[in-house]
């Protein structure tokens, strides 16, 4: 791992009016790192994300990502990583293909490149056959694997996941997961937010945000011990549970 | 402009993907134009007359016999009672009530003039103003007739008398389809230039695609291009669809050139799709885009001058259809398909609707935020 | 019961909380009322003529000052040339243009005859006829100022008196057909737009597990939009009598009456279409294409019904809308009482059963 951070961020905050939505974050993430987010419904993990992401400008605070500034190199930033959600990632209307044809021709892939790349994602997810259907015939295991390998297509030298194996079964989960650690092992830096608390086991190192503020930032070991418990659910609930903010 | 190549393959994919959408660019078209310019036909005739012959005289029986021969009118009633009468009009069966005294030949024959009293159902004002103008043209062919029967010839020229001819150019037939077929044309273009193409992108934001395309390198202007233009091309070809159907069930050939028609809707579809890109940035649901674009269509086709002309509008409608770009195109059509108008003639137009476009497109780009 | 009025309640909140979509059910047959009422007119005036005088005498100098005086003639262009005509006519400047010949004061002194040409713009027919009659009016007038002295022998006088709508507005034509469309839109599309919009969010299927019957679901459902139509109809009816004075002749409580039918039926519409449409989308174009169009054609408040082809006007009969107009125009125009409307108002109420008894059917087999 080299020394620059993959991602840094200064006090970035985010207000809506009267509300902190995010409230002077600061940390950093190693390149290759696979950094897990966590953070109860309303304590801010998305509005951060989503700031990261380029999703929605920051109030004040600082932030690099992939080596670009976020404030003034938004578009930047944007060539150099990728991003799949739980709510979609890739067109339902389209098939494999064309869906893989299209994000790999947006970011720059050459017609050459696009079709070996779509070539080898069918290979490996043994998905070959079903080139040709359009995704919303495809079960949601299969979709959320997909979207996976089509957000890594251009090689982003990071990947923002929210929330990525919702709904899933656990052998997906399991076979997500391969391929975030494949992802990881190839340099990429892997962001994902998550509730699965299993999860947040698989990552090198887990932050937790309670009301807009980050609560804790270590390798789930050490959280562990930090807090006394067996692992990291428990982590989360004595966090969770002095937190001002909720769903309610 | 790699990347615009990339999006606008996936646009058409979709768009040509979508059941309703294709329905909708050839049902469209062929209903209205099939079904509508028969349906609005605002020719008056058979304007349903009640005669009340109070007279019965010879030339009561005159009057009443070349009003039943007149085309224009169908004699529905024929009663001695002007309560009855207008008894007809109020059931809908009479338009108009024309009341004969009983004194009418006598007063006539004696003094040299006669009274006639005509009574007309004003709720429709055209066949009011219509019905009324014809039966006081049958009257006064009438008077001429009974005058000549009466007055030895050779006193007739001591009046002098003025011949008026009257000429109708552009649609000698009077036909009224050829004034609405190509106004309904302009509606099929505006239709799919702006509903269609807001609903398109809301149904994005609706869906949360929209944040899929912002978090990619894709740039404003390149995701605008995306939807602008697959319905661009839609537009023109409705337009073509509906030209074809309007020359095979119409016989409707424009005068003028179809390379004017084209350049005009070309650019006046510039400015549609700037008010969908518009109104797709100011909501966030399909029915809200619906109802919105609707609504300002609305009232752009109603005060364009579709069916009732612009002329007699008040002064602040008129002032508001030079803002108004369907009443632009309506006119320009309207100019073009009848009377032969060429680019010159329509460079105003032309101009000003280049104008809207420039405006509407560019306050949506402006607005248009990929992060906010 | 009680689950019920908290469904209504629900319902309620989706509408209210939606501002744009509340602003535009409320606007918009407000706005159609004040441009129907204050822009759009049958009657032809201000319109754009020309002049091609080629004699330029006292006649003519005449002629041309009593067109200008008039309130249907505009802007009078005066041209040179035959030639000119044309291009004035394809720049769209002129709807008319009056062309006397040389010599026209010595022929009618002389000859006690001469001649004038109008040529009209026949793109809008009715206009080019109304233009034509008025400026031949004018003429004539001057013609008989100019025998006058020389009695006429045999003059027949007409009066005319207009019926039931004496300033001859368009409005009285109007309105019932803007209460007609806005019920349509309200009860009919945004009905089936709701239902439609459970179905694919998926949280029609949490409903329809709820202990409560789907019909009182659907009928929550529509009760928002059936108390919006009403709300339209009495700012639609009060806008009419307050900015428009339009009367209503006859009796208020027919008329409401006959809303609420309307409504009812349109809600019936907005059931059928729902239970036919997979996506909201296509729930609006079916509203649109199939309830909407044919209300605005076949009503006759636009379109003169009788003018349409045999066919057309044997499917006008099927719009519910077309009952409605002549039910509205009868007793809020001509003051008609339900003797007069007695056999429309029972078609209506007949389509509501049938609409009704159709649609809950469907309905029932989709849920199942």
């Amino acid at each position: 791992m080299s020394s620059q951070p993959s991602i840094s961020v200064s006090k970035l905050t985010k207000r809506f009016g009267d509300f902190t939505a995010v409230d002077e974050i600061t940390f950093d993430v190693h390149q290759g790192e696979i950094f897990g987010f966590l953070g109860a419904n309303g304590a801010g993990k998305t509005t951060a994300m989503r700031m990261l992401c380029g999703l929605s400008l920051p109030t004040s605070g600082t932030a690099t990502v992939a080596g670009f500034d976020l404030s003034s190199e938004p578009e930047q930033i944007k060539k150099s990583i990728g991003y799949m959600s739980q709510k979609f990632s890739l067109y339902e209307d389209l098939t494999i293909r064309e869906n893989s044809r299209f994000y790999g021709g947006i970011y720059g892939l050459k017609d050459q490149q696009i079709l070996q790349r779509t070539q080898e994602m069918l290979d490996h997810l043994k998905l070959e056959s079903q080139a040709d259907t359009l995704v919303k015939s495809l079960p949601l295991g299969w979709k959320q694997k997909l979207s996976f390998a089509v957000a890594l297509m251009h090689d982003p030298k990071i990947v923002f996941l929210d929330e990525p194996t919702g709904g899933v079964d656990p052998v997906t989960r399991r076979e997500f997961w391969t391929m975030i650690y494949a992802a990881a092992d190839r340099g990429t830096t892997v962001f994902v937010t998550t509730h699965y608390m299993d999860e947040a086991e698989y990552c090198d190192r887990v932050s937790i945000m309670v009301d807009g503020k980050v609560q804790a930032l270590d390798t789930p070991s050490a959280l562990s011990k930090q807090f006394g418990t067996k692992g990291m659910t428990e982590v989360f609930i004595q966090l969770a549970r002095k937190a001002t903010r909720s769903d309610n | 402009m790699r990347t615009l190549r990339f999006l606008l393959e996936k646009e058409f994919r979709q768009i040509f993907r979508d059941p309703a959408i294709l329905r909708l660019i050839f049902i469209m078209p062929a209903i209205q134009l099939l079904v509508l310019p028969l349906a609005a036909d605002y020719e008056v005739k058979n304007i349903s007359i009640s005669v009340v012959d109070q007279d019965r005289s010879s030339y009561s029986r005159q009057l009443v016999e070349k009003i039943s021969a007149s085309s224009y009118f169908e004699l529905v009633n024929y009663t001695s009672s002007y309560t009855q009468a207008l008894e007809d009009v109020e059931d809908d069966k009479a338009d108009v009530v024309l009341q004969i005294p009983s004194s009418f030949e006598r007063e006539l024959v004696r003094e040299g003039k006669g009274e006639l009293f005509m009574a007309l159902n004003a709720i429709n004002g055209v066949k009011a103003n219509l019905g009324g103008v014809y039966l006081r043209s049958i009257i006064n062919d009438f008077n001429q007739d009974i005058r000549l029967t009466w007055v030895q010839p050779p006193r007739q020229n001591l009046q002098p008398q003025i011949q008026v001819t009257s000429l109708n150019w552009f649609n000698p037939l009077l036909n009224y389809q050829y004034f609405m077929v190509p106004g309904i044309l302009v509606i099929l273009v505006t239709l799919v230039g702006s509903f269609l193409s807001a609903l398109n992108i809301v149904k994005e934001k609706e869906i949360g695609t929209i944040e899929q395309i912002n978090v990619t390198p894709i740039r404003k202007y390149q995701f605008i291009l995306g939807k602008l233009i697959p319905f661009w091309i839609l537009g023109l070809v409705v337009l073509t669809i509906g030209m074809i159907l309007a020359r095979l069930f119409y016989g409707i050939i424009p005068e003028g050139s179809l390379f004017t028609i084209y350049i005009f809707a070309a650019v006046y579809l510039l400015s549609v799709l700037g008010l969908g890109l518009l109104i797709s940035t100011y909501t966030e649901t399909q029915q809200q885009a619906m109802l919105i674009s609707f609504f300002i269509i609305m009232i752009f086709i109603l005060l364009g001058g579709l069916y009732t002309s612009i002329d007699s509008m008040p002064e602040w409608a008129r002032i508001s259809t030079k803002f108004n770009p369907v009443a632009y195109f309506i006119e320009v059509m309207r100019m073009v398909v009848l009377k032969g108008s060429t680019l010159y003639d329509i460079r105003f137009h032309l101009l000003t609707v280049a104008g809207f476009g420039i405006f509407l497109n560019s306050w949506a780009v402006l607005s248009y935020k990929k992060r906010n | 019961m009680k689950q019920f009025l908290y469904f209504i309640r629900k319902e309620f909140y989706h509408l209210l909380r939606d501002r744009r979509t509340l602003f535009i059910l409320f606007g918009m047959p407000i706005t159609q009322i004040l441009i129907f009422g204050f822009a759009l007119t049958n009657e032809v005036k201000n319109s754009a003529i020309a002049i091609l005088d080629n004699s330029k005498d006292e006649a003519t100098a005449a002629i041309i000052h009593q067109l200008e005086a008039s309130q249907y003639f505009d802007l009078l262009l005066n041209i040179n040339s035959n030639a000119e005509l044309e291009s004035t006519f394809q720049q769209g400047k002129i709807r008319m243009a009056v062309v006397f010949p040389e010599q026209f004061q010595r022929s009618l002194l002389h000859n006690n005859l001469a001649q004038v040409q109008l040529i009209a713009d026949a793109t809008d027919p009715n206009v080019a006829n109304t233009l034509t009659t008025y400026a031949t009016s004018i003429i004539m007038d001057y013609q008989q100022s100019l025998s006058n002295g020389i009695p006429i022998p045999l003059m027949v006088n007409t009066e005319m008196r207009m019926l039931y709508n004496p300033q001859m507005k368009g409005s009285y034509n109007f309105v019932p057909g803007v209460m007609a469309m806005v019920l349509m839109l309200v009860g009919a599309m945004m009905t089936s737009i709701s239902i439609v919009r459970e179905k694919e969010l998926g949280t029609m299927e949490v409903i329809l597990v709820s202990p409560i019957v789907p019909m009182r679901i659907i009928i929550a459902k529509m009760i928002p939009y059936l108390i919006l139509s009403m709300v339209n109809i009495a700012s639609i009816l009060l806008l009419s009598v307050y900015a428009l004075d339009v009367p209503i002749r006859g009796s208020l409580v027919l008329l409401v009456a006959e809303c609420f039918l309307f409504t009812l039926t349109a809600l019936a519409l907005g059931l059928l279409i729902s239970s036919v449409s997979g996506s909201q989308q296509v729930a609006m174009l079916i509203s649109l294409m199939g309830l909407f169009l044919p209300t605005i054609m076949f009503s006759g408040f636009m379109f003169p019904v009788e003018n349409m082809p045999i066919p057309l006007q044997v499917l006008s009969n099927l719009v519910p809308a077309k009952w409605f107009y002549y039910i509205v125009k009868d007793v809020m125009i001509k003051g008609t009482g339900l003797k007069t409307v007695w056999m429309e108002t029972l078609i209506l109420a007949g389509m509501l059963v049938v609409l009704l008894t159709v649609s809950i059917r469907k309905f029932k087999v989709r849920l199942e």
